[in-house]
């Protein structure tokens, strides 16, 4: 078990919106679309892996950033994650699952498989969102 | 069914279901009994290095709990041409990770377009362990001879490594290392190498009650690959001295009656499968 303990974490890692409470559109939970809300579950991870795993690849993409940043400059790390960025941007309609082919050759993703290819492949899910609500979440009239 | 949550799913490990697990637990140990585990080899593996490369050895029974589950399964995993890798620890686990570095191995191979090194799969697997931090239960042996020559690592669930001339694994180290450290020489022949790595995996089946059944072996020369399986089986089923079936006639018929029963055939249909 990592022993820099579960606080620093929390504390250094991007902040993990899944485990937040669920606020709605006014602030406050939104029982209709999340269910009812538990602190335990919201404050603690159910599992030890549960956050580093979250957290995984933006703490791997920090450090390798910080790492060229030192090396090479300011410049190599903007450049990269100006076309991370642009690469991000090409999906598919918000409901359907995407290939997400241009990001994973940049990360360098696409000859290696992890478990992220084999278990919960997105494409061979059993269950989808809703059209209408992921795509009125998309443009932000939700 | 819909799912009424607006985030795109993403692939990997799931933890949805751990609190419903843990809850379940709970509730199991409160009426006294527990939960299912997940089924171990409970191994005996070794390997050695000699003259000419490299030898791996492993038995072949997998336990769950207390009963043998598995009497005859392969411990071996192919990785590359020239790397193989032993498995100990949950079966499941050492499955999968090995498959995939098997996978990832010829992907980057492709990539650099040279043959892999032995090395590579080591950092790999120590990476991907560490990052689950020991919750993949698998420790391994991984074997193999490439441009630098045959070298042996270990690597535990945790990712921590050894690179040595001989190691053991699993839960039938101990029985196995006493043999090697024993009888151990470097650059032995190949016919006295196999001989040692039969009898450290021996020792571990008669001494480990986790491991069991036969020795499988496998050695790797710059030049050929020998998977030898099944090469000794020092534990063969004990044979019946007499036969226990009963006489015909050794129970007494008192009565018979002898009732016939007449069937007309009604109705007759046929049904034409699609079998294209």
């Amino acid at each position: 078990m990592n022993t820099r303990g579960l606080r620093s974490q929390l504390k250094d890692s991007v902040p993990v919106t899944g485990l937040c409470p669920q606020a709605g559109p006014y602030g406050v939970q939104d029982s209709l679309r999340r269910g009812f809300s538990s602190v335990k579950n919201e404050l603690l991870p159910s599992h030890p892996l549960e956050l580093s795993e979250k957290n995984f690849q933006l703490n791997q993409d920090k450090m390798n950033f910080n790492t060229l940043r030192n090396i090479q400059g300011l410049h190599a790390p903007l450049k990269l994650q100006m076309e991370y960025r642009a690469a991000r941007q090409i999906q598919r309609l918000p409901f359907l699952p995407s290939s997400n082919l241009a990001l994973d050759t940049l990360r360098g993703a696409d000859d290696t498989i992890g478990f992220e290819d084999i278990l919960n492949d997105p494409i061979q899910s059993e269950m989808m969102g809703d059209p209408h609500i992921m795509t009125e979440y998309k443009l932000g009239v939700l | 069914m819909l799912n009424t949550s607006t985030k795109t799913p993403t692939g990997g490990f799931s933890f949805e279901n751990t609190r419903r697990n843990a809850v379940l637990e709970a509730n199991l140990l409160e009426k006294g009994y527990s939960a299912p585990n997940a089924r171990k080899t409970g191994t005996t593996i070794a390997g050695l290095i000699f003259k000419d490369g490299v030898i791996l050895g492993a038995d072949t029974r997998a336990t769950d709990d207390m009963v043998v589950a598995d009497k005859n399964c392969m411990k071996i995993h192919y990785i590359a041409p020239k790397i193989y890798c032993c498995g100990a620890g949950v079966a499941a686990d050492a499955e999968v990770t090995t498959q995939m570095m098997s996978s990832n191995v010829e992907l980057h191979s492709l990539s650099t377009g040279r043959p892999p090194l032995v090395a590579m799969v080591t950092r790999q697997l120590k990476q991907m362990l560490f990052r689950y931090q020991g919750h993949i239960g698998s420790s391994l042996i991984v074997g193999g001879v490439d441009v630098n020559g045959a070298q042996l690592y270990s690597v535990y669930p945790h990712g921590s490594y050894d690179k040595l001339p001989f190691l053991t694994m699993g839960s039938g180290a101990a029985s196995a290392i006493s043999v090697f450290e024993d009888r151990y020489k470097p650059n032995m022949e190949v016919e006295e190498a196999k001989q040692l790595v039969r009898d450290a995996i021996t020792a571990g089946i008669f001494c480990d009650l986790g491991s069991g059944s036969n020795v499988d072996l496998c050695v790797i020369t710059e030049k050929t690959v020998d998977y030898l399986r099944g090469y000794d089986q020092p534990v063969q089923k004990g044979l019946r001295e007499g036969t226990y079936r009963y006489k015909p006639g050794t129970t007494a018929v008192l009565t018979k009656t002898v009732t016939p029963l007449t069937l007309d055939v009604v109705d007759e249909s046929v049904q034409v499968m699609d079998t294209e």
